[in-house]
């Protein structure tokens, strides 16, 4: 139980939140990451399941690669790119943007596939051209599933975010990287805190959003379709 | 691929290694999951409590978990075990809510059906509400699954053998071929269970599209909404997908 | 179990679930002795001991090598030996040496030392040998003789920053300490021979450290060799050094303790002829063998760690090690 009094003693140490290898020095780098790789992500994941939702063009394709993405392990990922690459910013975040691609990718594929063809086709009959049809109609209606996946590549990528300390990245994985180097425990506990606590933080703004965003119209009848 | 031809005992052994830490978990997830998710099923204190704890159980990183349980558990920090228990937790944290959304979702119907002609509760329980959740706790175990494999490589970091070893070793070795072998392995492994389970899942829910053995509305409800790769095309299977993108990974 | 039903439905399913929790059953009594190899092996090592001798090595290339060695040695002498490579860190396979399921295993004297005893202040070679036998017995091991081949760390620079600052020893650094970035191992910032032994010894702190972490691997000397850092750990056995030139800077004031490799093992767990054998091959090693064998299992040769020990003890008279 000591080690849990040591963790604390860790976290609410003033030196420890201070100067370059601080706490927030860490948060803030540790949450830096994580915008630019769901940034890149989302840019790349969401009109992609955007067209292939609203097309239904290459469904398939799409759930297989999800999956397959999902399988590629991010540990393998970030070894390879910076062996091939070198060290810098840019290996680390993309393996991570291919962690976060698959969650966005199949929640939009999904939240735009899942919305009722009555629906589609009442827009149509109304006269909306297409781009208005996803817009006006499917979006709305699929932005519940759309920023669910979103939320769960958001808190992957939280919690992944700790391996780019393996080379030479800061970040709260530092905490544990380090912490693991020299079997410093209490400090990784600390660590393992102040990533749980960031991440409910961020899933807590991230739900609000989800919420917020809902169409009145959705509300009753569930989020799910 | 020379490195390959050179290594592969080697790597045969780590992808053993590596199968054992991805497998059992599931296999033990499952077990403790579904009663954990039946009990928590329509019950208005156990089903927040079950669905916030695994939502945040994903929070905490593997790396941290593989070394804050030897500490909880009193296991060496470089045991399997730890791994295993871990990557459990994972894997009931994604289950139990799939299976809660499973149990949740039976046609009240149906289980009234069942209780008239003289179920008992346990009867009940084996014989109708769990071959109906089955398309759904399917896909939450193939979710688990894969990213299980995915994240079985971290223990590496911590030196625990697995394919995640070929990483470790690959980098020090400065051998980009010993990486993209770790990796090609770890896929093909995840690629080839997920199929697996998605026959066993195919097999197991037959009676949903043989015309004579689905005869109550359910089955075909189901059909809209459960595994519609082998069903009901693309739209079914992206509400199975919606279902089920609550799960995912935190490497 | 239950009387048969009108529908074929109902009787299979039952059927199906009983099949699943069976083979879920099967599966985990199954993988239950495997989930924890240590405990596993643990009978198999007391019985078999006596005539097999287990030898364990680490997770990095250099520890797979050299236990390779030690396997071929062993084989040669007569001895049949079974290797389990890459068991994990320090932790792991000191816990694997006491607990039986390895017999020998190769480490480096420095590490160890401090790894027994936290306080230790020995760091010249003499020194740790001495320190080490005691500091070891309390947790009932031991180890073999020592061999000449050391694999320590060292502050690297590139022959360009050597010449620029006029870098020959750790000393020469204290005037520049404050414009250098160094790169390293995470532990570095942190170990007594570290960030803290070198402003003690040499009143020498870095501008900034970048930890890395790869051993003093290719990403440590790409660090240095593409100007992220200007000095770096790296450790004395690691090829590029000389494949890329660099210049260790040497330590008057031996702040890097001494690592001689030598055999990690158990008081009276070896028969005789493993002891004698090993003990008649470690004079024979040198740091430039650690070199060279390196080199062989990374970058371009990408020998296995097995294949370039066979190569050694070929060239080294041990006709009989495979």
């Amino acid at each position: 139980m000591s080690l849990f009094a040591e963790a604390a003693q860790f976290l609410t140490d003033p030196a420890h939140w201070t100067g370059a290898t601080g706490i927030p020095q860490r948060l803030l780098e540790h949450v830096g990451y994580s915008v630019l790789t769901m940034a890149i992500a989302l840019v790349i994941a969401v009109p992609l399941g955007l067209w292939v939702g609203h097309t239904g063009r290459g469904g398939g394709v799409v759930v297989g690669l999800a999956g397959a993405l999902r399988s590629l392990p991010t540990l393998g990922l970030l070894t390879l790119f910076t062996l091939l690459m070198g060290l810098g910013l840019m290996p680390p975040i993309l393996a991570l943007v291919l962690l976060a691609i698959p969650p966005i990718l199949s929640g939009t594929y999904s939240g735009i596939a899942a919305v009722s063809p009555a629906l589609v086709d009442a827009a149509r009959a109304m006269g909306m051209t297409e781009s208005q049809t996803l817009f006006r109609v499917e979006i709305p209606v699929a932005l519940p599933v759309i920023l669910g996946g979103i939320r769960n590549a958001a808190l992957q990528v939280l919690a992944t975010v700790t391996i780019v300390a393996y080379i030479n990245l800061g970040g709260l994985g530092r905490y544990l990287i380090d912490g693991l180097a020299v079997r410093d425990y209490s400090r990784m506990l600390a660590a393992v805190v102040l990533v749980a606590v960031l991440a409910l933080a961020a899933d807590a703004v991230l739900a609000l959003a989800q919420r917020l965003v809902t169409s009145p119209g959705l509300r009753s009848t569930g989020d799910r379709p | 691929m020379n490195w390959l031809t050179n290594n592969w005992p080697a790597v045969l052994e780590l992808a053993g290694a590596h199968l054992m830490q991805s497998v059992v978990p599931v296999v033990i997830g499952l077990l403790i999951s579904v009663p954990l998710a039946r009990l928590a099923a329509g019950n208005r204190w156990l089903r927040p409590l079950f669905v916030t704890g695994s939502s945040l159980l994903y929070t905490i990183p593997s790396l941290t978990l593989f070394v804050v349980l030897p500490l909880i558990l009193g296991t060496r920090i470089t045991a399997v075990s730890n791994v295993i228990v871990a990557l459990t937790l994972y894997v009931i944290a994604i289950l139990v809510r799939s299976c809660v959304d499973a149990f949740e979702s039976l046609d009240r119907d149906v289980l009234q059906a069942a209780t008239a002609m003289g179920y008992k509760p346990a009867r009940r329980f084996f014989g109708v509400e769990l071959p109906l959740a089955v398309p759904v706790m399917i896909a939450g175990l193939r979710v688990a699954t894969v990213s299980n494999i995915s994240m079985v490589s971290v223990g590496a970091v911590i030196g625990i053998q697995s394919l995640g070893t070929l990483f470790t070793d690959g980098l020090r070795r400065s051998i980009v071929a010993e990486i993209v072998v770790g990796i090609v392995a770890t896929v093909v492994i995840a690629v080839v269970l997920d199929q697996l389970l998605r026959l066993l899942g195919h097999t197991m829910t037959r009676w949903q599209r043989t015309g004579t053995a689905a005869p109550h509305a359910s089955a075909r409800r189901r059909d809209d909404t459960g595994d519609g790769a082998d069903t009901g095309g693309a739209r079914g299977a992206a509400g199975a997908l919606a279902t089920v993108e609550s799960g995912g990974a935190s490497a | 179990m239950t009387p048969q039903s009108s529908s074929p439905r109902t009787r299979w399913r039952p059927a199906a679930f009983a099949a699943v929790a069976s083979t879920a059953l099967f599966a985990l009594t199954a993988c239950g002795g495997g989930s924890d190899p240590l405990a596993d092996k643990n009978d198999d090592a007391s019985g078999g001991s006596s005539d097999t001798v287990t030898v364990g090595s680490a997770d990095f290339p250099e520890s797979q090598i050299v236990a390779e060695l030690y396997a071929g040695v062993l084989r040669d002498a007569g001895v049949k030996v079974e290797t389990k490579p890459g068991i994990g860190a320090r932790e792991a396979y000191v816990g694997a040496v006491k607990d039986g399921s390895v017999d020998v295993v190769p480490d480096y004297s420095g590490n160890l030392l401090l790894f027994a005893d936290k306080k230790a202040e020995a760091a010249s070679s003499g020194e740790i040998m001495k320190a080490l036998p005691d500091a070891l017995k309390s947790q009932d091991l031991s180890v073999l003789d020592a061999s000449k081949a050391e694999d320590k760390d060292a502050l690297v620079v590139t022959q360009a920053t050597a010449d620029k600052y006029g870098l020959k020893t750790v000393a020469d650094l204290s005037s520049s300490c404050g414009e250098l970035v160094m790169a390293g191992p995470p532990e570095f910032q942190e170990r007594s021979y570290g960030t803290s032994g070198l402003k003690q010894k040499y009143d020498c702190s870095f501008k900034s450290f970048q930890p890395i972490n790869d051993g003093g691997g290719p990403l440590t000397v790409q660090a240095l060799t593409k100007g992220d850092a200007q000095v770096a750990d790296i450790f004395t056995t690691t090829p590029a050094i000389q494949d890329e030139k660099l210049v260790v800077l040497e330590d008057p004031k031996n702040n890097f303790i001494a690592q001689q490799v030598l055999p990690l093992t158990a008081p009276d767990r070896l028969p005789k002829e493993a002891v004698d054998a090993l003990n008649q091959f470690s004079p024979k090693l040198t740091t430039q063998d650690l070199i060279d064998l390196n080199r062989k299992v990374s970058g371009d040769e990408q020998q296995n760690p097995a294949d370039a020990a066979k190569q050694w003890l070929a060239d080294h008279g041990y006709d009989k090690a495979s």
